[in-house]
């Protein structure tokens, strides 16, 4: 079933910081339709990370973020579960957990969409969804036996099996070779169309995030500073301004060529 | 998978039903093992004496090894999950020596408290005190500042300051309840009479419910406590009823028969190398564990000096050692 625009994620006013200290500068989004999928790019400590977690219920925040009439901030964290899955930058080491083991747990941890209740129907979905990201030999296999790669397919397989209406992905492809780099994008992508979810994502690589986003959110120093299709918002100007480098962007819309010439000085 | 794991833990299970038929059948007195289970079943079959031996010597210490082992364990393994830490026990961070401190502060002091007759004064005092630097750990795994590595140097510190401050109640105190003092830090069944032995079952019988209901909740926190919190757990309220879990099972453990180090460390480790983390398995794989290892001390306390009882405090450290050091060298196999 697709959802419809009601199901819009919109942000309003969000804001957080540490202590006395503002990383995220008070935001405002148009609104993110159901099945869009968007990058947020911008250089280290722009505040990417804490806007990703705000969004996630994690980090205290202010302001208000939408999905449909419902204010995600204002409810109680296993309902907020419902709805929004984050995934972090990396799975914690020495644990002793086989693949189908968490993306079990994952399940089990607090109601999800889609009434499921018995543990063979809460392994059927386990499995499907490993087999789904392509590690369905590996669903046995403890996590400290994965390689690096394998661990961000197995992390993602968690966040899916939840089957979000919002999926917030912290570079869910620095770890990963070039392969995998296109096999999570694709897969991200291909959800994203099939049921609907609203995929978030802080990337680094530009040439990717162009080629597989709808949108792009360029973020420095905790404020947005261009939102729009990839060939709007990543423009020479912007890449001087936000990452002070020289770079030449060719090509069509959905394939820009970024060739980065130099740094610049200030 | 689950199998297999089943049959593990009631091969654990049937291991501790031999370590503790050994254990009522080692002692002093000789018995045979014919006449033991005499004593247990028929005992018109045997004197008196040794029918008191068995009644209300070998079996209530035999018990409360199986007891103290499964609490231990069960509260390192809960501890070690949700302060994302393999070296926390109650014995490592502190809440064994403040549980000690209490002890020491009620024996010594005669301290009293409204609507607690002065027999458990000593229990409930050292509960007071082991639930106040569980506390005080709680509150520093949860902030930022201190990171993991903070919260185990904490636990140590807290370890030596309670030891130092048990050091100094010992060496003010009167003769008599110094004696009881180091019977306390050495950590003795020679202390199990029924009424402890039914009050440390029914903690356990309390408490272990709600650590198998929070099983799910701990094996998703092992994934990390943004990813845990994003699955719809509230890590907070985890961390916080496992807390008082854990101060329950350490505080009425040690509370009984003193410090005993290394079984909360040691049980649950061993467990998760058998039977990995799902907690399901882990947490009563923990306590069987515990309870054998426990059971196992218990025997060698009585074998290693013939004719001696030895604190059994003394034999799981020696034991706990050498197993510590093997499980700090052996490195994760990578893929």
């Amino acid at each position: 079933m697709m959802a419809g625009f009601d199901d819009a994620l919109g942000v309003i006013g969000l804001s957080a910081g540490y202590g006395g200290r503002t990383i995220v500068h008070p935001l405002d989004l148009a609104p993110v339709t159901p099945g869009q999928v968007v990058s947020l790019i911008g250089p280290n400590a722009a505040g990417k990370t804490t806007l990703l977690r705000a969004l996630a219920g994690l980090h205290p925040a202010q302001g208000s973020v939408r999905l449909g009439n419902r204010d995600l901030l204002r409810l109680p964290l296993a309902d907020h579960a419902r709805f929004v899955t984050y995934m972090p930058q990396s799975l914690p080491q020495r644990v002793a957990l086989t693949v189908l083991e968490t993306v079990v747990s994952a399940l089990r941890a607090s109601p999800v969409d889609g009434a499921i209740g018995s543990d063979q129907a809460i392994l059927v979905r386990a499995m499907e969804v490993i087999e789904r990201v392509g590690i369905g030999a590996l669903a046995m296999t403890g996590l400290d036996h994965l390689s690096g790669g394998q661990r961000q397919l197995a992390s993602l397989a968690q966040a899916l099996a939840r089957r979000p209406r919002i999926l917030l992905l912290d570079e869910p492809i620095s770890a990963l070779d070039l392969h995998y780099q296109l096999r999570v994008m694709k897969l991200v992508r291909e959800l994203a169309a099939e049921r609907g979810m609203i995929a978030l994502m802080v990337l680094h690589d530009l040439s990717i995030a162009a080629r597989w986003s709808d949108r792009i959110l360029v973020f420095a120093e905790g404020r947005l500073v261009a939102d729009g299709p990839p060939a709007q918002a990543i423009t020479p100007d912007i890449l001087a301004s936000v990452y002070r480098v020289a770079a030449d962007i060719s090509g069509p819309p959905d394939r820009l060529h970024i060739d980065l010439r130099d740094i610049l000085d200030d | 998978m689950m199998q297999r794991r089943l049959q593990l833990l009631l091969l654990i299970g049937l291991l501790c039903g031999l370590a503790f038929a050994l254990d009522i059948s080692t002692g002093p007195s000789s018995l045979p093992l014919r006449d033991v289970w005499a004593g247990l079943f028929d005992p018109s079959a045997l004197s008196d004496a040794q029918v008191t031996i068995i009644r209300q010597v070998r079996l209530p210490y035999a018990l409360m090894a199986i007891l103290v082992g499964a609490a231990l364990s069960l509260a390192g393994a809960e501890m070690q999950t949700i302060l994302n830490n393999p070296l926390a026990s109650p014995f490592t961070l502190g809440v064994s020596s403040a549980a000690s401190f209490g002890a020491a502060l009620a024996i010594v002091m005669g301290l009293s408290l409204p609507f607690v007759s002065a027999d458990w004064m000593v229990p409930v005092n050292a509960f007071l005190c082991a639930f106040a630097s569980v506390l005080l750990l709680e509150a520093l795994a949860r902030s930022r500042a201190a990171g993991v590595e903070g919260v185990v140097l904490f636990g140590i510190a807290l370890v030596f300051t309670f030891n130092a401050l048990v050091a100094l109640i010992q060496f003010i105190a009167s003769q008599e309840a110094l004696s009881q003092l180091v019977f306390w830090s050495m950590g003795s069944l020679g202390r199990a009479t029924w009424t402890n032995l039914i009050v440390l079952a029914l903690v356990i019988a309390a408490v272990t419910p709600f650590s198998l209901r929070a099983g799910h909740a701990m094996t998703a926190l092992r994934l990390g406590e943004d990813r845990a919190r994003s699955f719809g757990i509230d890590v907070q309220r985890l961390r916080f009823f496992s807390l008082l879990r854990i101060s329950a099972l350490a505080a009425t453990s040690v509370a009984f028969v003193g410090t005993i180090g290394f079984i909360g460390l040691v049980g649950p480790h061993i467990a998760r190398l058998l039977l990995g983390e799902d907690h399901r398995f882990l947490l009563p794989a923990a306590m069987l564990t515990g309870a054998l290892i426990m059971s196992l001390a218990s025997v060698a306390s009585k074998l290693l000096v013939p004719g001696t009882l030895l604190p059994v405090g003394i034999v799981t450290s020696m034991i706990g050692v050498p197993v510590f050091l093997a499980l700090i060298l052996r490195r994760p196999e990578r893929a």
